[in-house]
């Protein structure tokens, strides 16, 4: 258990900044504040990158999750931790607390998945980014693209309960081509999208063009009522909603819906959407995956961060805080190898309950006793799934993205489940194989893993239970439509933590979306509260790289 | 490419375009050089791909790096790797000029000539082809070439029709490909190609094809223009079929120096008057058709050898094809019996010969008779005839009475359009076709309103009526005519750009109407009397005066039309005319007509006396709009026997008389009213006596 021996001490000791964790948002501030000059730190107790954004094998997921899960006696603390340190500063112990719950992980086959050291199995999953995101502006910008290399999801669908799917017209291109529109259907539809593009233009121009402009009124109100204005039929409507603009909570119960989307950003969804689809010309779609998964994002902004000077430590857990005694304030942290780092400024993974720390007129009051700055979500939580399978849920295609809009597995279900089907040409399986992901909302675990096994009930054929040898020659009672037999699955429950900033600032959890864009929007105000006065990413940070949109390297 | 604005050059720009036409200049004239001494080194020939590469436009050397390959081809026949460097440098230079303007035809051209030498793979060229579709999809050069390599690789034209599929599926806005789809279907279905046969089961799933382009983007006009393809392979006969005659088919015909004959109130179908001893025989086809001759038309009579007869092509262009063709048979008045009806049959269609513009042969095998009375000249009436002046009054004209109206000027209306038995089926498939695709278009008008798809809609309604009156001819009406007058107001309140478009197209569906049935075409014919006389005479006039009618139309069922009064319209040609070789009497005062070039189609009416064209603009616009021409000598290419300026005073302007020589010249009339026309004026009234000899009134006043 003691790492010591195996590291030697580093150097120097004093840092401008210490990150602990090597999720996204850190790896991105902790490039951004060595891109602004600043020496960094950057530490993980891991022995991989990423943390809750990373993609791991399949031990390492497990052992991950499962360590991330039990309530954590950590490392042993040091004995009488406060007494023993030097004059000026104290030590206090840091805190975890457990990030999943509800672990279960099967494997459906009596045979052991071989290769499981090929899988590359996202934490976060399911994600993927919009070609117009502002992550891949940023991976432009900064320079991590050119660690990185994508590939285009082939298609974005619609699921029903059967398991059946139906493409998403989500361009001029895809309503032509889309045969399960009526006609007046695709009318509707088109036109409404060009509302929306006549909305956009004249935002971008002065007033000229008022009348092609939605009414204020009409932007403050509801998506869903603006919908039901324009006379959209429920299935374009929902498609619109759900597959679209990516609403989670059911948009036509109000009493349910925790989270009603409002027309204006409503309009901004479809409008990144639509600017998407085509922005690179190799793209299929509006939507690209990273080629070995997620966790190679976090790598290119620490491989970035790196460049530019800052200092990794991996398998370096961080035991305590270190404390002024006169001003209470965080003046670095004490590793698991014995060592003090100084810093005036700390970043750590949402895991650490991260106490606030008083101020010195109460000098008796112990900070882990009293309020916590990061707190997690109560009310909501994220349940997510992965499933592997030997066959794709679409024969035509193994990368796509799909919705189960609400209210479509059971009448009960208020959110949307999104899901993402990533195959072997993307690295995260062995060939011939598949990696379903699956997430949603959810008050409580139980809720969330009900929608997720409807969901997996209604794409797979679940091996016959105490007869496993026959499993792989089950197949639907209907003959004409083989749904793919699972494999091996994975359900858990994250809390949802967001960030904040405080003298010792913390980072979020993954959140619910599909994309990485509300995250990073916390992230980038994180970095300019910890450091007003820097450019977050200068851009003359990397001239070689952002010229244009060919800085993103896509494998068509 | 497309849609992109041009921007003033900055000055750096300029100089730059300087240094670079220096550098063109040294270039070309070293290339001169080499040309004129033939030398085709490396080094020659290096200096030509310099050139070009810069400037693909220089034809001088493409031409030069011809001869040169030539040259270098013939030294080196031998050696085949000596031959495929020599071709693959050719092809190399050309994609390197394509690059420097990828719409270049010279470099498109060499491109071509050194694929037609062989020596070399066409695989590349598809590769080559797709980056320059993708750069442009609507290119035509790139689509004229793929069109020559997909011929030379021998490609079947369901491979093509594939490719066009998934470009139109990747953006539907490419006309490009859909014209190239209409292209290769034509192919496909004249050949009967397998799984493209029966024509109808392809043109279903065509239409289904493009309504969902329709339907998406109603704004975007590729689609409408493949659906009015379509609609065209739809309702067209896929031959040219002949519509109608004069004389019809067994009408008894009286041919006399003289209209009046003994009191008797004579059809205007059945009587004919004639100075010069022939009469006319029209044929009107569906469309322009060439081949008309005495091989292809057998007349049988006892007037005329058929191989004498001369068939013309009555078109004021210069091509020799025309929807009506004329030829002229002689009666010789001495040897006939006055009151013996001779018979006279006419075939066609038996062999092929006669062809339409698009090349298929008229196959309908087209059959009519109908016989001749001779009535012999009397000089009374010859006399008589020319004594009186033609008034185009109201009170000259009297309606026919009820009773007069069944003792039939109009009872061969029937049989004025020829019908044909279509094939049953096929005719059932049209019927259905359009009105599904009635339905579907006025689903979309309601969901959204859009000027394209209601001019598709008329369409559709007018092709519908008249796919039904070809049908059924004695029940059905003209049933949406109202609706498509309505459907083209509107368009021009919707869309004035084009309301000029829409208004002729309104004046075609209201000579429809007219002429759709007999009651409404009996409301338009009147009695011309004059008024000092009270002999009823046999000049029956057809009057579509007031109708707003900016065209002509309907001209098949108007060949028997002697006597026209088309006064108070806004004409601005008379396209169409032509055809009606029995027009004696022509009013077309009161309309807009702008020149004297817009009466070219009177040319050919060999038989006008009474011309009416006062009140119209001809003189008030310096340049002719029809045309985009100013007129003068050079526009007429008639020959140089003209004596023109015996006509013309000395100090006229000369450029005004042009057309009206030009149009004049020849013509017998007797009558013209040409006041109130900006040209006219009395040097000019004087230079038309001058003209027309055989004038007796000009603008109401007798000559002397």
């Amino acid at each position: 258990m003691d790492e010591t021996p195996s590291y030697p001490p580093i150097e120097p000791t004093d840092f401008d900044l210490i990150v602990v964790g090597t999720g996204l948002p850190q790896s991105v501030i902790a490039a951004a504040a060595s891109s602004a000059g600043k020496s960094v730190l950057h530490l993980d107790s891991n022995s991989f990158y990423g943390s809750h954004f990373s993609s791991l094998n399949l031990d390492e997921f497990s052992s991950f999750l499962t360590s991330q899960s039990a309530v954590s006696s950590s490392h042993p603390n040091p004995p009488s931790s406060v007494a023993a340190d030097a004059a000026d500063y104290v030590a206090l112990d840091l805190k975890t607390r457990p990030m999943y719950s509800d672990v279960e992980i099967t494997s459906h086959s009596s045979d052991p998945l071989e290769h499981s050291r090929k899988f590359n199995l996202d934490v976060s999953g399911p994600r993927v980014l919009f070609c117009a995101d502002a992550a891949v502006d940023l991976m432009l910008k900064s320079g991590a693209s050119q660690y990185l290399e994508f590939k285009s999801i082939d298609a974005s669908f619609v699921c029903d309960a059967d398991g059946r799917f139906s493409t998403v017209p989500d361009s001029r291109a895809a309503i032509f081509k889309d045969r399960s529109l009526s006609l007046t259907e695709k009318n509707q539809l088109m036109r409404f999208f060009k509302l929306i593009q006549g909305h956009l233009a004249s935002s971008d121009e002065a007033e000229n063009d008022s009348n092609a402009r939605i009414s204020e009124d009409d932007l403050e109100s509801p998506f869903v009522e603006f919908l039901n204005k324009m006379r959209l039929p429920p299935k374009i409507k929902s498609i619109i909603l759900y597959a679209i603009a990516m609403a989670d909570y059911d948009q036509d119960n109000i009493e349910v819906c925790k989270d009603v989307l409002n027309t204006k950003i409503g309009i901004d969804r479809l409008a990144l959407y639509q600017s998407s689809v085509g922005r690179f010309p190799n793209a299929l779609g509006a939507l690209i995956y990273p080629i070995y998964g997620q966790g190679e994002l976090t790598q290119a902004f620490c491989r970035r961060a790196a460049v530019k000077g800052c200092i990794y430590v991996l398998r370096m857990p961080v035991i305590a805080l270190l404390m002024e005694k006169e001003s209470r304030h965080c003046k670095g942290v004490r590793l698991a190898s014995g060592q003090d780092i100084f810093s005036q400024k700390l970043l750590v993974d949402p895991s650490f309950v991260v106490p606030v720390l008083v101020a010195p007129s109460q000098p008796d009051c112990m900070p882990e006793s009293s309020q916590v700055i990061n707190l997690v979500d109560a009310k909501q939580k994220v349940a997510r799934g992965i499933c592997i399978m030997k066959s794709s849920l679409n024969p035509d295609v193994s990368n796509f993205v799909f919705v189960y809009p609400p209210r479509c597995l059971y009448p009960e279900q208020v959110m949307a489940i999104r899901a993402v089907q990533i195959g072997s040409n993307l690295g995260v399986c062995p060939s011939g194989m598949f990696v379903l992901y699956l997430s949603t909302l959810c008050n409580d675990a139980t809720q969330g893993k009900e929608l997720l096994q409807a969901a997996i009930k209604s794409l797979f054929t679940l091996p016959v239970s105490g007869n496993p040898e026959n499993s792989s020659s089950v197949h639907s009672e209907n003959m004409e439509e083989v749904k793919p037999t699972l494999l091996w699955s994975a359900l858990y429950t994250q809390e949802l933590v967001m960030g904040s900033f405080e003298s010792i600032s913390s980072t979020s959890m993954p959140d619910g979306n599909l994309n990485y864009n509300v995250l990073l929007d916390a992230t980038v105000k994180l970095f300019h509260q910890m450091y007003p006065q820097e450019e977050f990413f200068p851009e003359t940070t990397s001239p070689e790289n952002f010229e244009d949109d060919d800085g993103l390297s896509l494998e068509s | 490419m497309h849609g992109r604005p041009r921007k003033a050059p900055k000055p750096e720009d300029t100089a730059a375009s300087a240094a670079k036409a220096e550098k063109l200049r040294a270039l070309q004239s070293q290339l001169l050089h080499n040309h004129h001494n033939q030398i085709y080194t490396k080094e020659a020939l290096e200096i030509s791909a310099k050139l070009l590469e810069a400037n693909p436009e220089s034809y001088t050397a493409w031409n030069y790096r011809k001869l040169a390959v030539e040259h270098n081809l013939s030294q080196s026949e031998s050696d085949p790797d000596t031959v495929k460097s020599i071709i693959s440098e050719e092809l190399r230079v050309v994609e390197n000029s394509l690059k420097q303007n990828f719409k270049s035809y010279g470099a498109w051209h060499h491109r071509k000539w050194v694929l037609s030498k062989g020596h070399s793979s066409v695989d590349h060229e598809l590769q080559l082809l797709d980056r320059f579709q993708r750069a442009d999809s609507r290119n035509f050069h790139a689509w004229n070439y793929r069109r020559f390599i997909v011929a030379l690789k021998g490609i079947s034209d369901e491979e093509e029709l594939k490719y066009t599929t998934k470009l139109i599926e990747t953006n539907f806005s490419n006309y490009s490909a859909w014209h190239n789809r209409s292209v290769l279907l034509s192919h496909l279905l004249q050949n009967k190609v397998k799984g493209f046969f029966p024509k109808e089961k392809v043109l279903v799933e065509e239409y289904e094809f493009v309504h969902q382009a329709l339907f998406t983007d109603p704004d975007d006009q590729s689609g409408w223009f493949y659906h009015l393809w379509l609609l065209d392979q739809t309702v067209k006969p896929e031959t040219p079929l002949l519509v109608s005659t004069w004389p019809v088919h067994g009408s008894d015909i009286i041919v006399s120096a003289e209209g009046c004959l003994d009191g008797r109130a004579l059809s205007p179908f059945t009587s004919f008057h004639s100075d010069a001893g022939t009469f006319p025989l029209i044929l009107y086809f569906n469309e322009a058709v060439e081949g008309v001759n005495s091989s292809t038309v057998t007349v049988k009579s006892v007037f005329t050898e058929n191989k004498d007869l001369v068939w013309k092509p009555l078109a004021t262009s210069k091509s020799c094809a025309a929807q009506a063709w004329v030829t002229h048979l002689n009666v010789p008045d001495v040897k006939l019996h006055p009151s013996t009806a001779y018979p006279i049959e006419v075939n066609l269609g038996d062999s092929q010969g006669i062809i339409s513009l698009s090349g298929s042969h008229c196959s309908h095998p087209s059959r009519f008779a109908f016989t001749v009375c001779v009535q012999p000249l009397s000089s009374e009436h010859v006399e008589r005839q020319g004594v009186e002046m033609i008034l185009w009054r109201d009170v000259n004209f009297h309606f026919y009475d009820a009773h007069i109206q069944e003792s039939s000027p109009i009872a061969y209306f029937d049989r004025l359009s020829i019908k044909k038995d279509h094939e049953p089926a096929a005719s059932k498939w049209h019927a259905k076709t359009l009105v599904n695709e009635i339905a579907l278009v006025r689903q979309l008008l309601s969901e959204i309103d859009c000027k394209i798809g209601k001019l598709t809609l008329a369409r559709l309604l007018m092709a519908h009526d008249a796919m039904m009156s070809y049908m059924a001819p004695h029940s059905h009406k003209k049933v949406h005519s109202e609706e498509v007058l309505q459907l083209f107001s509107d368009l021009m309140e919707l869309d004035p750009m084009h309301s000029q478009y829409y208004k002729e197209a309104q004046s075609l569906v209201l000579l429809q109407q007219v002429t759709s049935n007999r009651e409404s075409l009996l409301k338009h014919c009147c009695h011309h009397r004059v008024s000092t006389s009270s002999s009823v005479g046999n000049s029956v006039c057809l009057r579509l005066n007031n109708l707003s009618l900016s065209r002509i139309g309907c001209v098949e069922q108007l060949l028997w039309v002697q006597m026209l009064d088309l006064s108070h319209n806004e004409l601005r040609s008379i396209d169409g005319l032509e055809a009606m070789q029995l027009l004696s009497f022509l009013n077309l005062s009161h309309n807009k007509l702008s020149s004297f070039t817009a009466l070219e189609p009177l040319r050919l009416l060999k038989l006008l006396k009474v011309l009416d064209i006062s009140y119209n603009e001809i003189g008030a616009h310096p340049i002719d709009r029809r045309r985009y021409l100013c007129s003068s000598p050079l526009s007429h290419s008639v020959g140089s026997d003209w004596n023109f300026n015996e006509f013309v005073p000395d100090d006229a302007k000369v450029t005004n008389y042009w057309e009206a020589f030009a149009i004049f010249r020849g013509f017998n009339l007797m009558q013209l009213d040409i006041v109130g026309n900006a040209i006219t004026d009395e040097k000019f009234k004087s230079f038309l006596i001058k003209v027309l000899p055989t004038l007796k009134w000009v603008d109401g006043e007798e000559l002397h």
